[in-house]
């Protein structure tokens, strides 16, 4: 990484550590897991209907798998959007990009360094709100060993590994959502149009993703992606949806990065 | 060998669709001037200071800053700095964490001036606390220390006394003094002509996007012309008199009574006052009339209807 992006890339580091909505996203991604763990506690029914839901009660692995299936509908698209889409607005925001870019940082390093800044809180996010999730599902449930999703027992250390690991394949359509939320963040130059339209965005895939008729386009939705990590969780590991997640992931990001950085180094930083 | 001029602008324009806000601007800063940028709201400053910076890319034309195009890399604006408009910062982080964000952006020797800066401005005491408390005059003299982080050979301030208040405006009119006695070229955009008056050795006058004057002060101060005011007791007997007198033309009626007329010299003024007081037209007052920057500046930024200025006293972009 050259200097400046390094320079750029801690000082908005610096900046999200200083700011509300940081602790905020942080603070949802931290308290869902706790809530739901009460909940479940509190009451003896289970999540039947998805993926691990009946594992919940007997082992603490299975907390953070279930809360990665209900938080892809919005709540983790909305934590990531937070940040993602106040980046480059909070600088139209505060009229500062007029301060930073008559410095001796060029624009590209200024966009590679926010973009960087916006991964990194991303990924804490989910590492928070999965390492919440174990500890409070263990706290709860016990460190057993868990069924995979093809009925075989895994023992509770291995099932650690895996659940890391799913959170790992998971942050792979949350960077997607990131470099949305980016482009909409320096499309639109005002955060709340930004986080609400990534968020719409993200609400608008799934909902093409039940829509009569269109089943063939599932593999390519990216709503669909969030599920990939459950590849992992099969014996012999399933590969296929882990790869089409990376590819179709970049087909969504790559694109609108790029248009991103473009619209950045070209426009015109003018007043109001 | 010549060292590039600190500005130079050739034919810059910005358009936006319809709308021309800078139209053909040809600008000349030389190394030591205090050049005042002098146009009423609206008439393109901030966007050629934009432009100027690399904010704002130009439809047309180019900006050179010591010779470097500042659209191309932010090294051209080495040993440049400035704001337009209110100089911003992140309202969450206090003032000594703003210069310390932007000496981190600036590199080299930036962080050891942090301290030097505050002081400079007065603001260490409040370096302290959140920009987002900070009154628009400190956040003004904040934009002024964190110009001085970069060293700069030349500052570009935009309207640098616009919302203080008189005492805020004396501090910054005397900073900017100091600093340009210290060598510093500074370009600075007013609509106020007193400030400009008072700091500047050179201006440029602009109205409509595009410049209507650019000299020396002294030049235009001469272009403005002097003048007389006369009152008499016999205020027709004494036009007549002065319209007969030698030396002595544009006599007129003051527009708060009197008569106003222009002179060739102090001896002609001195045969006139003779010549009324054998009339009988008695002198009430004759007092010299230095004629204000203003009356230029309004005839050359109000100019006429269609947009035909005045005769242009001095070519624009004359670099005398």
């Amino acid at each position: 990484m050259n200097p400046g992006t390094l320079t750029i890339y801690r000082w908005e580091l610096r900046k999200l550590r200083s700011q509300k909505r940081t602790y905020l996203g942080l603070g949802a991604a931290a308290a869902v897991p706790i809530i739901f763990v009460l909940a479940l506690a509190l009451r003896n029914g289970s999540p039947e209907d998805v993926a691990f839901g009946r594992y919940v009660h007997e082992t603490g692995l299975a907390i953070p798998l279930v809360l990665l299936l209900f938080g892809s509908v919005w709540m983790f698209p909305l934590i990531t959007a937070l940040v993602a889409g106040d980046i480059i607005a909070a600088e139209d925001r505060n009229q500062t990009l007029k301060t930073i870019l008559t410095r001796s940082v060029e624009r590209q390093q200024v966009f590679a360094g926010k973009t960087l800044a916006t991964l990194t809180y991303a990924v804490a996010a989910i590492a928070l709100s999965g390492s919440v999730a174990l500890i409070a599902g263990i706290l709860a449930s016990g460190f057993n060993s868990i069924i995979s999703l093809s009925g075989t027992r895994v023992s509770a250390g291995e099932g650690l590994l895996l659940v890391w690991a799913s959170l790992g394949v998971y942050l792979i359509p949350i960077v997607a959502i990131a470099c949305i939320g980016l482009l909409f963040s320096t499309v639109f130059r005002n955060s709340a149009a930004a986080i609400v339209g990534t968020l719409m965005f993200s609400l608008l895939v799934q909902l093409v993703g039940i829509l009569p008729g269109l089943e063939g386009l599932h593999p390519y939705l990216l709503s669909t992606q969030y599920n990939a990590w459950q590849g992992l969780l099969r014996s012999p590991v399933d590969w296929a949806p882990i790869l089409r997640a990376a590819w179709v992931c970049a087909l969504y990001g790559v694109p609108a990065l790029i248009a991103a950085g473009l619209v950045f180094l070209r426009r015109d930083v003018a007043g109001e | 060998m010549s060292e590039p001029l600190p500005i130079e602008v050739r034919g810059l324009r910005k358009a936006y669709g319809e709308l021309v806000a800078v139209d053909d601007v040809d600008l000349a800063v030389e190394a030591g001037d205090v050049f005042g940028y002098l146009g009423p709201n609206g008439a393109g400053k901030t966007t050629t200071l934009r432009m100027m910076l690399g904010l704002i890319t130009p439809s047309a034309g180019s900006v050179r800053l010591f010779g470097r195009d500042p659209h191309l890399s932010v090294k051209a604006l080495e040993g440049v700095a400035g704001f337009v408009e209110a100089p911003s910062f992140y309202p969450y982080l206090n003032g000594r964490t703003n210069l310390d964000l932007l000496a981190a952006l600036d590199g080299g020797e930036a962080k050891g001036r942090i301290e030097e800066a505050l002081d400079k401005v007065g603001l260490s005491d409040r370096a302290k606390d959140r920009v987002g408390t900070y009154s628009h005059g400190m956040r003004q003299r904040l934009g002024i220390a964190a110009a001085l982080l970069r060293a700069p050979r030349l500052l570009l301030l935009d309207e640098p006394a616009t919302g203080l208040d008189p005492g805020g405006m004396r501090d910054m009119r005397d900073l900017i003094r100091d600093l340009s006695d210290q060598g510093m070229t500074v370009l600075l955009s007013s609509h106020l002509l007193g400030e400009v008056e008072d700091l500047c050795n050179r201006v440029a006058i602009v109205q409509r996007g595009g410049v209507a004057y650019q000299g020396s002060l002294a030049d235009l101060r001469r272009q403005a012309g002097g003048g007389y005011l006369l009152r008499t007791s016999d205020d027709e007997l004494a036009r007549r008199v002065a319209a007969a007198q030698p030396g002595i033309s544009e006599v007129r009626a003051g527009a708060e009574g009197g008569t106003t007329f222009s002179a060739e010299g102090e001896e002609a003024v001195g045969a006139l006052s003779l010549a009324l007081a054998e009339s009988g037209a008695l002198i009430r007052e004759l007092s010299p009339r230095h004629a204000t920057l203003e009356d230029l500046f309004f005839r050359l930024t109000e100019g006429e209807a269609d947009g035909q200025a005045e005769p242009t006293p001095q070519p624009a972009g004359s670099a005398a």
